[in-house]
């Protein structure tokens, strides 16, 4: 909005803005600074933002031995690249041939992409449950992967940045000998480079994030990822001793905070862009 | 004749382009397409399926028993207790977080001095794993240790053990999904904000609006008025699949104050194996976001015949 300048409405912007700052950063402030000090000053009942007397390694210490926290991170990474890496195999050859291709069952494969995009994950967990059970998968990496390795949302995006695509382009591969293949991971993929990597980051945060699904599948400490990982913590801490939980807290979510951080145009681009998909 | 058998040929060779396109088309979409029966379109239409049956997780032998978990949750109280709570949930959240979504973007765009900063702090949450900062949130909500009650006492105000209370354990995990969920609704607006035409304003100006509510009212709430929709309604959504800070901190109590439908779903199903039960609770959640999602696109197209 275009307003004359006013410096009354700029401090009452700022010290309206900075109020709201304060309640969003309370958190973080607070799981930080608990997680450095030792436990007698957290139940010691007072407002006080930094610790008198350190307790930082020992809290860290503790959040790294007590659980296997390096494990909990582990186990994220290799689920979540997992499910990006075979998401990406899976949907983007499909959304190539949605948007570049002509052939009988396209409107119908498309509609039914659309109809997929429609049903929230939780839907289908029942089944998804009783099958990974009848072939012996449950309390697997692969249980934790196998669900969501098609991404309808995926396939729609994609298909949707292929169509600005110029025809030009692909005729010219053809002519050069490429095969259909060749033209989807040589000549799309990185001309839809943006594309991918805003999907990559809603996937990966959904993922490394996701606890409703790894509740259900995961029973053991080995393969926890971790929020499952954080709330075994929890239960086992909780109203003991907050200073350790709250250094495994500020190392769970670590990870895709300094990433949004050092990456925020990209972080929040692919997590609005993909904002249909709750 | 020369001509015809060019013709022939180019024809033949058409065809045999098509036959080879669909080949190729195939070859590409059919993986995807298989997965997508397999893994998603098939297990929904399984779960309404399912409902029907009194199956339990692991049984040998399942009945038909047509709407028998559907009576049974119409007839069951904690059924009607979770549904409205998750609607207690979702018109505390949605409301809030979309109005105060608005008002900070609206505040963030007035000037352009720090927009970067407060985006990014106002963004933060959204990223943070949520089942982490809900163990966070436990302990700002401490009786005695906990910041809210800290903050409360400097006011004089005895605070109560907010997540232990039936009647405020509800609201404090609303509070704790608004603070998560704000800064998605605040980017959103902001870009609402950026697609409205500078000479709207300058248009508006010359008919005379030249108060800063003027200029709000008569160009940017009309303006605004397809992101404001989408934005309730992908909120809507959002909330009504609230799960995570349930499970972790209230397990839906106290006294089922806080039993939502996921959670309902979760445990008859996971807890108790009623695959048949939790079934039907899955075809009643499917049943809301759909209508909601359905409600949207219809808004969406009538706004779209306006502008």
């Amino acid at each position: 909005m275009i307003g004359r300048p006013s410096p009354w409405f700029d401090l009452v912007r700022h010290v309206t803005l900075l109020a709201g700052a304060a309640v969003m950063l309370a958190p973080f402030v607070w799981m930080t600074v608990t997680s450095f000090k030792p436990p007698h000053e957290i139940f010691a009942a007072e407002l006080t933002l930094l610790p008198r007397q350190w307790h930082a390694y020992e809290n860290y210490r503790e959040a790294f031995t007590k659980v296997p926290m390096l494990r909990y991170l582990l186990n994220g990474a290799i689920v979540t690249s997992a499910i990006f890496a075979l998401q990406v195999l899976v949907a983007v050859p499909c959304a190539y041939a949605l948007a570049k291709l002509d052939f009988r069952g396209r409107g119908l494969i498309f509609a039914m992409v659309l109809l997929g995009i429609l049903i929230p994950s939780h839907v289908p967990a029942i089944p998804l449950y009783i099958m990974l059970w009848q072939v012996k998968l449950l309390n697997t990496y692969a249980a934790l992967v196998i669900p969501f390795v098609i991404s309808v949302f995926g396939i729609f995006l994609m298909r949707q940045f292929f169509k600005t695509v110029p025809d030009e382009l692909i005729q010219a591969a053809r002519l050069d000998g490429l095969s259909e293949f060749a033209i989807v991971w040589r000549i799309m993929v990185p001309a839809a480079m943006p594309a991918v990597i805003s999907f990559g980051i809603f996937s990966v945060v959904a993922h490394w994030n996701d606890y409703f699904w790894p509740l259900l599948v995961i029973n053991s400490r080995e393969l926890a990822p971790p929020p499952l990982g954080v709330a075994y913590f929890r239960n086992e801490e909780a109203g003991h001793d907050y200073g350790p939980l709250m250094a495994g807290a500020v190392i769970i979510i670590a990870p895709l905070v300094l990433a949004f951080l050092a990456a925020q145009r990209r972080f929040i681009e692919g997590m609005t862009m993909t904002g249909l998909k709750g | 004749m020369a001509d015809t058998t060019r013709a022939d040929t180019l024809e033949r060779s058409r065809g045999r382009l098509r036959r080879q396109q669909a080949l190729t088309a195939a070859g590409l979409a059919g993986p995807a397409t298989f997965l997508l029966f397999l893994l998603l379109l098939g297990p929904t239409t399984a779960v309404v399926a399912l409902s029907f049956t009194d199956w339990q997780f692991g049984a040998k032998s399942l009945n038909l028993i047509g709407l028998g978990n559907y009576a049974e949750m119409f007839g069951d109280r904690v059924f009607w207790r979770s549904l409205r709570n998750t609607l207690v949930y979702v018109a505390i959240t949605v409301p809030t977080s979309v109005l105060l979504g608005l008002g900070f973007a609206l505040l963030i765009e007035a000037r352009s001095s720090a927009q970067g900063f407060y985006r990014t702090v106002y963004f933060l949450p959204v990223t943070a794993t949520l089942i982490a900062m809900a163990v966070v949130w436990e302990f700002l909500f401490h009786p005695n240790i906990g910041l809210v009650n800290l903050l409360l006492g400097l006011v004089g105000i005895r605070g109560g053990h907010w997540l232990n209370n039936p009647a405020t354990a509800l609201y404090a995990l609303a509070a704790i999904g608004v603070w998560q969920s704000l800064g998605f609704n605040v980017v959103l607006f902001l870009a609402g904000l950026k697609s409205v035409p500078r000479d709207l304003y300058d248009a508006a100006a010359v008919d005379g609006a030249d108060s800063a509510w003027e200029r709000f009212r008569r160009v940017t709430w009309p303006m605004l008025g397809p992101t404001l929709m989408f934005v309730l309604v992908i909120m809507a959504i959002r909330s009504f699949q609230v799960f995570d800070t349930v499970a972790v901190l209230t397990s839906g109590g106290p006294n089922k104050s806080t039993e939502v439908l996921l959670y309902t779903m979760y445990t008859e199903g996971f807890t108790y194996f009623r695959s048949g039960y939790a079934s039907a609770i899955t075809v009643v959640f499917l049943a809301f976001v759909l209508t909601l999602t359905l409600l949207q696109a219809r808004i969406l197209d009538r706004r779209v015949h306006y502008t």
